[in-house]
């Protein structure tokens, strides 16, 4: 007897296959496809431990041990030319192995080349500060402290950049939550008025789409509306959408909506 | 025959006007009312753009100020963030009796689209609003038509301010 073979739809499969459940790799380069990398990379190889290095979408990247960070930087910025530091942050990947990745993103205009430093360092580490080397990094370290708390050793102004300075938390950690967590929630009303009145003021109401047509306190139906306060039943009368009050304004034409021109030539 | 009552503003009769002091004070309060500029954000342009000269908000009275003490109104127009709030209430705390505050746009009246631990869920959590315009951003015509609404609701408040005051708190 033959063995059983499921004789499921093969071409409709990839139809049904998560195509993203391994995320897609940019393909990698051999650095030696490039010469200007490559000598530049045998030069940070003389010098420092290199973990790996590949090029990717033109651009080379080189991974570091975290404690070489200014040194390797100060090579290539005085030696190799790579003078700008365009952008520096990191990346949380505290859920997979416990560390924060470092990335310095550098360019050089002599070489008019790209060149991106990677390192990682564990949870509460520091980085040393490369605000010596490039002054863009002065905010940039600054963002990242905000942001992941992650501190720069020798920053000369490490304080938070975009976060109000009392604020608790770190908002771009994975862990958290992006609506905000118990401090973020109540933040502007323990501030400006104290704990005592959440009571009065409540929680926010996050759902933007939410309508309540009963609610006369905050809200008026447009062309149904009724005194503050008032019960609504839902059977309001239609009210004219009116410019003024009945009888008119002291010195101050009645709006006639007959009398209104209507410009429909916009070059007039 | 008696004459029950004179119409003085009749052609050739005496030039006088009878009114009452409300009238008066909340004719002259509904045609100055003077903004404070509070663009926060791309409402702040519509809001510029209501100033300018196609909208003309100077017919109506309405002069934007870079001051909360020479305002009456306050357009919060835009994403109001955490971090600014405690400014407003302090620039509306600024702001003379009677004060009025007009909400602009989504992210002014519920947080929008910003639904994020940075942004206020609203403006009325933090200061008493008395107009809410709808729109994402609201054209000009609608911030026109918001402040003759508040003209409106000037003109049928008592102009004696020792009423109740509005304050959240």
């Amino acid at each position: 007897m033959r063995t059983y073979k499921p004789k499921d739809d093969v071409q409709a499969k990839p139809y049904y296959t998560d195509r993203f459940y391994v995320s897609p790799q940019v393909p990698k380069q051999d650095v030696g496809s490039d010469e200007v990398f490559a000598s530049d990379l045998s030069v940070l190889k003389e010098n420092f431990t290199i973990h790996d290095a590949y090029i990717q979408i033109g651009q080379m990247v080189v991974y570091i041990n975290a404690s070489d960070n200014y040194k390797v930087l100060e090579l290539l910025r005085d030696k190799l030319d790579y003078t700008q530091l365009s952008e520096m942050s990191a990346i949380d990947w505290l859920a997979k192995q416990n560390q924060f990745e470092i990335f310095y993103q550098l360019l050089s205009m002599e070489k008019r080349k790209r060149i991106r430093i990677k390192c990682f360092i564990d949870k509460d580490e520091a980085i040393n500060s490369v605000e010596k080397l490039f002054r863009s990094a002065d905010w940039s370290e600054r963002e990242m402290y905000d942001m992941f708390g992650i501190k720069a050793n020798n920053h000369p102004f490490l304080k938070r950049i975009l976060m109000p300075y009392d604020w608790e938390g770190y908002p771009l950690l994975k862990t958290y939550p992006l609506e905000g967590d118990e401090f973020a929630a109540w933040y502007e009303v323990d501030k400006i008025y104290g704990k005592e009145a959440r009571e009065i003021i409540g929680p926010e109401i996050r759902d933007t789409a939410r309508v309540d047509r009963y609610d006369s306190e905050r809200f008026a139906r447009l062309g149904h509306e009724v005194p503050k306060g008032t019960k609504i039943t839902g059977n309001e009368p239609k009210q004219p959408l009116a410019y003024q009050e009945e009888g008119g304004v002291f010195m101050i034409d009645k709006f006639d909506e007959n009398k209104s021109t209507i410009i429909t030539d916009r070059d007039r | 025959m008696a004459q029950h009552k004179v119409n003085y503003s009749q052609d050739g009769g005496l030039p006088v006007a009878l009114t009452t002091i409300d009238k008066v004070v909340n004719w002259g309060r509904s045609n100055s009312i003077w903004a404070l500029t509070y663009g926060l954000a791309c409402c702040g342009i519509e809001m510029m753009a209501s100033g300018a000269s196609r909208f003309d908000f100077d017919r109506y009275g309405t002069i934007f100020r870079a001051s909360p003490r020479q305002s009456d109104v306050m357009i919060v127009a835009g994403t109001l963030t955490k971090k600014h709030a405690e400014f407003i209430k302090r620039l509306y705390d600024q702001m003379a009796e009677p004060r009025w505050v007009i909400s602009m746009g989504s992210c002014a009246n519920t947080g929008g689209m910003f639904n994020t631990y940075s942004t206020v869920q609203g403006v009325d959590r933090i200061i008493p609003v008395d107009l809410y315009l709808p729109g994402c951003a609201p054209r000009p015509e609608t911030l026109q038509y918001g402040v003759m609404l508040l003209q409106k609701k000037i003109r049928a408040q008592k102009a004696d301010k020792s009423q109740v005051k509005k304050r959240l708190i």
